[in-house]
């Protein structure tokens, strides 16, 4: 049972991005269609759960004074490997993400899980953390880019869901929906609104403003 | 049997602060990492090669196609797709020597035996190295060039851009060109290779009449048939187009071999 736990935990209740604020750089850039977004979420679960297996399994070997850098060579093989495939198998599509896969390499929420969850904790549990916090980062991408692509361009996955204007149809696209801005708006309203509901999320506020006294 | 096991437990054993478990660690991870790295690298490259060329064919063929009535001609000569043939870059000339098929420019670039050190002052592209031959595509109608098809590359902002420069029969006027491969910022210097500014390039003039190469990629408005609007907001990138132009069509590129073109016919 506690084991779901590590799935279902960091689906909304820990969440890295809306809560954590994790890994948002690549959630503004592949957003702007589904397509992009379904493979940039496979991809980053992929890599999320093979090094989380990794590094837990020589978790007892990996000195501490070099750890980051064994955790972050790990990954970045497994990047490449990943981004290698996808440029043999779905060319299209890596073109399309160009740079993105390889950023996931520099992605927090990748060395953020390995060195808070996986260094720690034996492999089976270590892998369904990396699975509950891919599918918690996946979700939000899908959101997100299933917003963008409907409210940018009319489409979902590339085929047109209403008619836009330029094909004489009604919908006329939001062109700031294609735009990296749009993103921080969407991902901002999504935290305010899980905050809405969940509100023991809200950060306390480090510091607050003192009352100002009446003047004079 | 029992000794390279009890060595390989004794080295686990070691307290992980140890100064021979740090290293070893760091070996074995690199080594292991650097094989699944290579391994896949090499194993996928026939796949991901098939793909740069079938889309390298696709741009030419998506090129041909702006090219008003480019189609109608090639029907007419009877040819489905332009005539590849290698040059000579020194000689100016075409070659037999090298079959075009299969021809990589970059890796030809990178070895001595096929390139040669660019100057640095001559290196505006910034390519350091270039190849001794390159492979160049020709439309002819009886016996008389009806398009020109140069591939280039130059260093962009962050990556090596490669295009296909189309050139009329007076070898002066662009008919089209197009970004064949990069890797610039995405939604930034990546719009060089946009439709919109594909289409800058038609008509325009790469050399005035001296033969002087002066085509310009410039920030503010383009005026006249040697100016050309960079990217706004990517000018590295559009400049990099621009140096490629220069560098190209110049003496170190194919220059010799258009001059000679020019005189003699095919």
């Amino acid at each position: 049972m506690s084991l779901i736990r590590h799935v279902t935990a960091p689906l909304i209740d820990q969440n890295p991005v809306t809560l954590q604020i994790l890994g948002i750089c690549s959630a503004l850039a592949v957003t702007t269609s589904l397509a992009t977004a379904l493979t940039m979420s496979i991809a980053l679960t992929v890599v999320l759960v093979a090094s989380a297996t990794v590094i837990s399994l020589i978790r007892h070997h990996i000195p501490s004074a070099i750890r980051l850098i064994v955790q972050i060579t790990i990954i970045a093989s497994m990047v490449i490997v990943i981004d290698e495939v996808l440029q043999a198998y779905a060319f299209a599509i890596s073109q399309r993400l160009s740079i993105f896969v390889g950023l996931i390499v520099t992605n927090c929420l990748v060395l953020g899980r390995a060195e808070a969850f996986a260094m720690r904790n034996p492999v089976l549990p270590s892998a369904l953390d990396g699975l509950g916090n891919g599918l918690g980062y996946s979700l939000i991408l899908l959101i997100v880019g299933t917003i963008r692509e409907f409210f940018g361009a009319g489409t979902l996955f590339g085929h047109a869901v209403v008619t836009t204007v330029a094909e004489g149809g009604w919908f006329q696209p939001l062109g700031l929906m294609q735009l990296a801005p749009s993103a921080f708006f969407i991902i901002g309203l999504l935290v305010w609104a899980i905050r809405g509901l969940r509100p023991e999320q809200v950060e306390t506020p480090e510091y607050t403003l003192q009352k100002q006294e009446a003047q004079r | 049997m029992d000794e390279p096991q009890n060595f390989w437990q004794r080295f686990l054993a070691r307290p992980n602060d140890d100064r021979v478990k740090t290293v070893g660690i760091a070996v074995i991870v690199a080594f292991v990492c650097a094989v699944v790295v290579a391994t896949t690298s090499v194993m996928l490259k026939p796949l991901q090669d098939a793909h740069l060329e079938a889309e390298r064919a696709a741009r030419m063929e998506a090129m041909l196609d702006t090219l008003p009535g480019m189609r109608a001609v090639m029907e007419e000569a009877g040819v489905t797709a332009l005539d590849m043939r290698m040059v000579d870059l020194a000689e100016g000339w075409f070659t037999d020597e090298i079959d075009p098929a299969g021809y990589d420019a970059i890796e030809a670039a990178s070895n001595p035996e096929t390139s040669i050190a660019i100057p640095a002052e001559a290196d505006v592209a910034g390519i350091g190295r270039r190849e001794t031959h390159a492979p160049v595509y020709l439309l002819q109608r009886d016996g008389e060039l009806m398009l020109l098809v140069l591939p280039m590359r130059a260093a962009g902002y962050q990556s090596t851009i490669t295009t296909m420069l189309a050139l009329e029969p007076d070898l002066r006027t662009v008919a089209a060109l197009t970004v064949t491969g990069h890797g610039e910022t995405p939604g930034i210097g990546a719009r060089i290779a946009d439709p919109a500014f594909a289409a800058r390039w038609p008509g325009k003039q790469v050399a005035d009449d001296t033969g002087e190469i002066i085509i310009e990629v410039v920030r503010a408005q383009a005026s006249g048939p040697y100016e050309v609007d960079a990217v706004s907001g990517a000018t590295r990138s559009s400049n990099a187009i621009g140096s490629m132009l220069t560098f190209w069509l110049g003496d170190l590129g194919y220059g010799p071999f258009l001059d000679r073109l020019e005189q003699e016919s095919l």
